[in-house]
């Protein structure tokens, strides 16, 4: 039975994942979180830091691993083929008429309502996050020091969650 | 049969060696689609990107799925997915099924207090790059404080903020346009 659930709120987080990964954390939070509780705020963000250091879409990587917490291998599985399915599917059907595609004046307009929506999502996904990890004096003097090395510096996120990762182990 | 080989290994490899996901995939993957094998033009990688950001689902993905489909039908666009997903699969659960039982750990959970923070920069370094890039404009900032305020206060799902924002969009560029 969860593997029904699973499989169609997966399959949804493909279906409405515009713009990269980070816009799909408010309805991956809503689907996992809110609806079904498999996991809490603090879980999954200790699972998008190990997934932002292993190689693959963030959107795979996140299915994979919530999927597997919540049903085991299997859940992985119908995590990761649900996410991917939406997308598959519609190349396949528009990679015959590709051109025709991206002339529409429709796609255009929709995406031009739909972009910025995108950078409300990923605003959304950072306050949330922010609210859970930023929990002490410290903790806001790291992320404040990440922010500028990865924004103006073009520090490497990975590196970014190694010295983060470091900091922590001296600090508390 | 030679042909499925290198598709599925080409996809492997861009899978295994892209970390951060995204954008950060784009010239590997440039490098092996377009240069190496030219299996697709520069003007089609364009195009596909095109058409990745205005379709559902990873960058990577839609490329697998498109170049698969042209180099070898449909057979080939599922050995092309399969090949981008299967390295960070493995990895994830390997990760999953071995280390995160360590997560309880003291030395670990400390690490973690300082991780969350950064992957909250993260997150606002996203931010600030879209609004950087997007050339903001007043209505596009009333939209976006929109989706925050419909997201984080009326717990609104994203689909129906996505769906009322391209239908709104499109009724008034439509009628716009109808009026000239």
């Amino acid at each position: 039975m969860n593997l029904i659930k699973l499989f169609i709120s997966f399959l949804k987080i493909g279906a409405f994942s515009f713009g990269g990964g980070y816009a799909m954390l408010p309805l991956i939070k809503k689907e996992i979180i809110e609806v079904h509780g498999w996991l809490t705020v603090t879980e999954f963000i200790d699972i998008l830091a190990v997934v932002e250091m292993t190689p693959g879409p963030i959107a795979i990587n996140s299915a994979t691993f919530l999927g597997y917490k919540v049903a085991g291998v299997l859940g992985s599985i119908a995590a990761t083929t649900a996410v991917v399915l939406p997308s598959f599917v519609i190349i396949l059907i528009i990679a015959h008429f590709l051109s025709k595609f991206r002339d529409s004046p429709y796609v255009d307009w929709a995406f031009m309502g739909i972009r910025p929506v995108i950078l409300g999502l990923v605003a959304s996904a950072a306050i949330t996050v922010a609210i859970d990890a930023l929990t002490s004096i410290k903790s806001i003097i790291i992320g404040i020091i990440i922010f500028y090395l990865i924004t103006f510096k073009k520090l490497h996120p990975i590196w970014g969650i190694i010295i983060a990762g470091t900091a922590g182990a001296l600090l508390f | 049969m030679e042909l499925m080989f290198k598709l599925f290994m080409t996809f492997f490899k861009i899978g295994a060696f892209t970390i951060g996901g995204g954008y950060a995939m784009l010239p590997l993957i440039q490098r092996e689609v377009v240069e190496i094998h030219e299996w697709i033009t520069e003007d089609e990688f364009m195009d596909i990107l095109a058409i990745a950001e205005a379709t559902p689902g990873p960058v990577a993905i839609n490329t697998s799925t498109y170049v698969g489909y042209k180099m070898a039908g449909v057979k080939g666009s599922l050995i092309c997915t399969l090949g981008t997903i299967l390295p960070s699969f493995t990895i994830i659960l390997l990760i999953v099924k071995f280390f995160w039982q360590y997560r309880q750990n003291p030395l670990i959970e400390k690490v973690f207090l300082g991780i969350r923070p950064a992957v909250a920069a993260l997150i606002f370094s996203a931010v600030y790059k879209m609004a950087k890039h997007m050339e903001i404009k007043s209505i596009h900032m009333v939209i976006s404080g929109l989706t925050i305020l419909a997201i984080l206060l009326l717990d609104i799902s994203p689909i129906y903020i996505i769906l009322t924002a391209a239908l709104g969009s499109i009724g008034y560029f439509k009628s716009k346009e109808n009026r000239l």
